[in-house]
């Protein structure tokens, strides 16, 4: 799960960790209080979206005075801000976010996260702060330093200064650097993210380290324990029928094809959008309806593919491990016949109870075009969208 | 011959709700000697005919268990992982899913240098067919033969296990390693097992998006690797950014690609099936004279 910068840095400034002051703002004229509020000869004002690349994107403006923040709220405000990580759709700014400015002498980049290949933790820093961090692997993997954390031993002293020396970073600021990052690691490890971004880190005028972009992700498997970190969802951020299908415990992806989709299990799911490309079609939509599937969940998902209007035919496929076939049957049917289904519909049962199934289909009067093998799954929702004139 | 589980496998389950019972239920009817569940409270008591202990390491005194399947719920699922090893399983499988990826980093190097294998979590776990069903799979559509079949999904271990047996091919055990970002058994575990095992002809290795584990397969296959492979990739077209379905299967950073695992794979000698239809097919002619 993705939150705002501002709801990041309240989490960080929980920990200890130095950020510059800020104020939420939804207004211009709430920017311009803000402004007031914080007293500083310059403010910057940040749009929040769960999103990077805001700057080049226009989402972030200087300004030197409470009536300067006003106007340059006013103009980010209700912006739709494309960035490279929005999409071209882009995304709409709802809130910003009004900060102090700092006096900037060096930007570093300090990011945690969990090394899938090392299943560790792995601290990563560089001297390129504020570029994309991924443009400097890329380029200059030599200006990259990272080092592997055991998750039972913890964060040791001694990893953390060879990394502030490592960024070359003086006695003073590697004391600075010890509290900052060994505060980081606690809030990672008490409220299970899965990536702590800082960038960039600042070093200030004055030889401080602040936080002064941070980007927090949480691990959505422990939300379950942390209530305070569930509640700074922000559902207008996220696509509105993954947020749908997220309510009533589906998975889906919106994609940009014509078949509708619904499968049991993720790497099913996945393969099925293969099928139909391999067999020259283009799949709708990713949705795995998981291994509790029944009358009620295959309706909802139905629902869900239908919602799209780009959706010419629908494909079900089902490999029946812990689900069985007849079930799913009897919830298509119901389905297909309450919704009043007008696009072709290609079902294909495998496994548990999935004779029992067919017959099921087969006698529902509904017309339902049954396929026996993945391939013919494929080839049969494909004819179904071209023989409909598409 | 096999691999992790066969006749001699005495399973222990853990966890004896809905799911547990549900599975141990088929388990015993495909005719797996499960000799007893965990109920922690529960000890001395039976459910479903099956005899409940308190603690593993009692039921391990008390039956000679040496395998575990874990069905318990995400909050205790590392909890019950690591009761296993400590009571001295050889092998459990933990089909739990959406652990807490810290928990299971925790677990996973608590278990360094313990001797039991953890199969998953989020995974369907083991099968050898005729003579050991871990898990959650639908042992009936396997069938015993000289494949081994190794997968970071459920279903579509089912789909590719489905191919080969309705072209004659059988398979010496599958395995469901699981889609979650940090899991015990590796693809570069299971091949190493595969590999050593006498009777496995040829491998059939599902991976699919996010993470590098196919990568670093592929470099294993060719560097150590004599039995052929045969591999299928899913999401080639999964849209970055976009986690689907698993928790770790997602494009991030420009990582973890199927086309970038394609080409490893392709390089490293394995014949890939582009279309999840034709896994069977491409072991077929990858593999002559295995059907």
């Amino acid at each position: 799960m993705n939150v705002h910068e501002y709801q990041a840095k309240e989490i960080l400034r929980e920990f200890g960790v130095p950020v510059p002051d800020g104020r939420l703002a939804t207004t211009p004229a709430e920017a311009e209080e803000a402004a007031r509020e914080l007293g500083s000869s310059v403010v910057v004002v940040k749009a929040q979206v769960h999103a990077g690349g805001r700057g080049k994107a226009g989402g972030v403006k200087l300004a030197k005075s409470p009536s300067e923040a006003k106007h340059a709220a006013s103009e980010i405000l209700g912006m739709t801000l494309r960035s490279h990580q929005t999409g071209p759709e882009g995304k709409v700014v709802r809130k910003v976010y009004v900060e102090a400015g700092s006096a900037i002498e060096k930007e570093y980049y300090l990011a945690i996260v969990i090394d899938r290949s090392t299943e560790k933790l792995s601290i990563i820093a560089s001297t390129e702060g504020g570029m994309d961090i991924e443009d400097v692997a890329a380029n200059t993997p030599e200006k990259i330093l990272s080092l592997s954390v055991d998750g039972n031993v913890g964060l040791q002293g001694f990893q953390i200064r060879k990394i502030g020396f490592g960024l070359g970073l003086g006695a003073d600021q590697v004391n600075k650097l010890v509290p900052f990052l060994d505060s980081l690691y606690r809030l990672f490890m008490q409220k299970d993210a899965s990536q702590v971004e800082i960038n960039p880190l600042v070093l200030t005028g004055s030889g401080d380290l602040v936080a002064l972009d941070a980007k927090i992700n949480f691990d959505d498997n422990a939300l379950y324990r942390h209530p305070d970190v569930a509640a700074l969802r922000d559902p207008e951020e996220e696509d509105p029928r993954e947020r749908e299908a997220h309510e009533i415990d589906l998975a889906y992806v919106g994609l940009d094809g014509n078949i509708g989709c619904m499968v049991n299990g993720a790497g099913l799911a996945m393969a099925t959008l293969d099928v139909i490309n391999v067999c020259g079609g283009t799949p709708a939509n990713f949705l795995d309806a998981g291994g509790g599937a029944d009358k009620e969940k295959v309706k909802a998902a139905f629902e869900l593919i239908l919602n799209d209007a780009n959706v010419k035919a629908i494909l079900v496929n089902i490999f029946g491990g812990i689900v069985r076939c007849d079930l799913i049957a009897e919830g298509v049917v119901a389905a297909a016949g309450e919704l009043g289904l007008k696009v072709p519909l290609v079902v294909r049962l495998q496994g548990n109870n999935a004779d029992k199934g067919r017959e099921i289909l087969a006698g529902s009067g509904l017309d339902i075009t049954p396929a026996e093998t993945l391939r013919e799954a494929g080839e049969l929702a494909v004819a179904a969208v071209r023989g409909g004139g598409n | 011959m096999a691999i992790l589980c066969d006749r001699n496998t005495k399973l222990l389950i853990q966890g004896l709700g809905r799911m547990g019972r549900l599975h141990a239920g088929l388990s015993i009817e495909y005719g797996t000697n499960v000799v007893g569940g965990i109920a922690p409270g529960k000890g001395g008591t039976e459910i479903d005919g099956i005899a409940v202990y308190d603690t593993v390491a009692e039921a391990v005194r008390e039956t000679g268990a040496n395998a575990s399947v874990i069905f318990v719920p995400p909050p205790g699922a590392a909890d019950a992982i690591l009761e296993a090893a400590d009571a001295g399983l050889a092998l459990t499988a933990c089909i739990t899913e959406g652990i807490p990826a810290l928990d299971m980093l925790k677990a996973k190097s608590a278990l360094a240098g313990s001797p039991m294998r953890l199969v998953g979590p989020n995974c369907p776990g083991v099968v050898t067919p005729e003579q050991c069903r871990i898990g959650i799979m639908p042992a009936q559509i396997t069938r015993p033969g000289p494949v081994g079949v190794v997968s970071r999904s459920g279903t579509l271990t089912y789909e590719a296990v489905d191919q080969l047996s309705r072209l004659g091919i059988g398979q010496t055990t599958c395995l469901g390693i699981g889609g979650d970002p940090v899991i015990g058994t590796t693809f570069i575990d299971a091949l190493t097992l595969f590999e050593d095992d006498p009777d496995t002809k040829a491998i059939v290795m599902i991976g699919e998006i996010g993470g590098s584990a196919e990568e670093e397969a592929a470099e294993f296959i060719k560097s150590q690797m004599k039995t052929p492979v045969t591999a299928f990739i899913a999401g080639q077209n999964a849209p970055p950014g976009k986690r689907m379905g698993h928790a770790g299967a997602i494009i991030a950073g420009g990582k973890g690609r199927a086309s970038d695992k394609i080409k490893a794979l392709e390089a490293a000698g394995v014949a890939v099936s582009i279309s999840p239809a034709e896994i069977g097919e491409t072991l077929a002619a990858n593999v002559p004279g295995i059907a």
